[in-house]
C-alpha cells in the first residue's frame, strides 16, 4: 500500500552522516493520522482510497458536519484533512492510525512532499521570473526593476500585439507545489518526526502531504 | 511547541556533552581531523590559534588559524563534526575579546605579542602539553 502520511514542517537543521558530512534536513512531524474513511472500489465511490487526518481542533471551533464524520473514525474534528488515491484496495480500516512506522514497513528511502508555498504577493517580474532588470547608471530614471519591451505594437486588425502568457508581474507564490524524490534521512518514531534532505514548500508550521515517491523507492 | 522539537534532533545529532572539546578564544590548538582516503582513514593535525567562535547548538563553528608557508590560512570546524576528534589545547593566550580578527592583520613578532602568560605559536612547536 502506498506509504503517505500528513504533518507539519517543524524547521531545518542539520545532521551529520557517519561519515562525517553535513547534510540539511528539514524536520516534519507527520502523524499520527487516523484514517476518517475508506473508498473502495467496489463501494459508492468507485474508486481506492483513504483519507488520513491531522492536527486537532477544539470541537467548538468545529462544525457538527465534521465532529461526525471524525466520530465515526472514533477521533475528534481534525484541522488538516487529505485523501490518498490507492491503485489497489485498501487494507486500511476505518479509525486505523498510521504513523511514521509506515515508511519504514514501506522500506521508504524517497518521498514527495506537497505543501503550500510562502505567499510573496503581487511581485515585480524580478522576482517572479528572474527578469533582469534595467542597468543601474548610464542615464537610466525610474526605471531600474522595468522589464523592458513587452511586445511590438501592431496596430489593431494585424492580430495581438502582446502575446498570451507574457511573463509578467503579479501575484507570487502561496500555490501547491511538490518536492519530488526527496531523501528521507530518518524517521523518529518517538517524536513522530522525519527527516527530508532539503527544503519542502511553505512556512514552518506549514501542513504538508508526504508520501512515498511515486517514480523512486 | 516547534522550537522543542528541532531541539529534538538537532539533540541526537550533537556530539555528547563529555566530547565536546573545551578551549577558548586566544588558544593554540591542535585539531584532529579525520581524513577519509579511500577506505583508508587517518588522522590528520591542524594547529593555530583560535581566532573565533560562531553559530549556536548545532550550528556552531570555530576558526583556527596559522601560518603556512608565510601564508595565513584559516580553517573553520563544525564544532559537532563527527570529523573532529581531540583539540588539544596546546598554549592559552591571553585575549580581551571574543574575535581575533585583528590578527590577520598582524605581520611578524606583533602576531602573537596578545598573548600575555606565554608566548603564541611558533612554527611547529610539538611540546604537546595534554588539555
Amino acid at each position: 500500500m502506498a506509504a503517505a502520511l500528513l504533518g507539519k514542517k517543524i524547521g531545518m537543521t542539520r545532521v551529520y552522516t557517519e561519515a562525517g558530512v553535513s547534510v540539511p534536513v528539514t524536520v516534519i512531524q507527520a502523524g499520527p493520522c487516523p484514517v476518517l474513511q475508506v473508498k473502495t472500489e467496489d463501494g459508492p465511490d468507485g474508486y481506492n482510497a483513504v483519507q488520513l487526518a491531522y492536527g486537532d481542533v477544539k470541537p467548538h471551533r468545529s462544525t457538527l458536519p465534521m465532529i461526525g464524520h471524525a466520530g465515526k473514525a472514533g477521533t475528534g474534528p481534525k484541522r488538516f484533512i487529505r485523501e490518498i488515491r490507492l491503485a489497489e484496495k485498501p487494507t486500511a480500516n476505518l479509525g486505523d492510525v498510521w504513523t511514521v512506522e509506515i515508511f519504514e514497513a514501506a522500506g521508504t528511502q524517497h518521498v514527495d512532499v506537497v505543501g503550500t508555498t510562502k505567499g510573496k504577493g503581487f511581485a515585480g517580474h524580478m522576482k517572479r521570473h528572474h527578469f533582469g532588470g534595467q542597468p543601474a547608471s548610464h542615464g537610466t530614471e525610474r526605471k531600474h526593476r522595468s522589464s523592458g519591451g513587452i511586445g511590438g505594437n501592431a496596430p489593431r486588425g494585424l492580430g495581438r500585439a502582446i502575446k498570451k502568457g507574457k511573463p509578467m508581474a503579479g501575484h507570487l507564490g502561496s500555490v501547491r507545489r511538490t518536492n519530488r524524490n526527496q531523501v528521507l534521512v530518518g524517521v523518529d518514531k518517538e517524536n513522530h518526526l522525519l527527516l527530508v534532505k532539503g527544503s519542502v514548500p511553505g512556512p514552518n508550521g506549514g501542513y504538508l502531504l508526504v508520501r512515498q515517491a511515486k517514480t523512486r523507492k | 511547541m516547534i522550537q522543542p522539537l528541532l531541539q529534538i534532533v538537532e539533540d541526537k545529532a550533537k556530539k555528547p556533552k563529555a566530547d565536546i572539546p573545551q578551549f577558548a578564544i586566544g588558544d593554540t590548538v591542535t585539531v584532529h581531523v579525520r581524513i577519509v582516503e579511500g577506505d583508508k582513514e587517518r588522522i590528520q593535525p591542524y594547529t593555530g590559534v583560535v581566532i573565533a567562535r560562531r553559530g549556536t547548538g548545532i550550528n556552531e563553528t570555530f576558526t583556527v588559524r596559522r601560518i603556512v608557508n608565510n601564508e595565513g590560512v584559516e580553517r573553520i570546524f563544525p564544532l559537532h563534526s563527527p570529523k573532529i576528534g581531540k583539540v588539544e589545547v596546546v598554549r592559552s593566550g591571553y585575549v580581551r575579546r571574543a574575535k581575533l580578527y585583528y590578527l590577520r592583520d598582524r605581520v611578524g613578532k606583533s602576531r602573537r605579542l596578545r598573548d600575555k602568560k606565554t608566548t603564541k605559536q611558533t612554527a611547529a612547536a610539538p611540546a604537546t602539553t595534554e588539555s
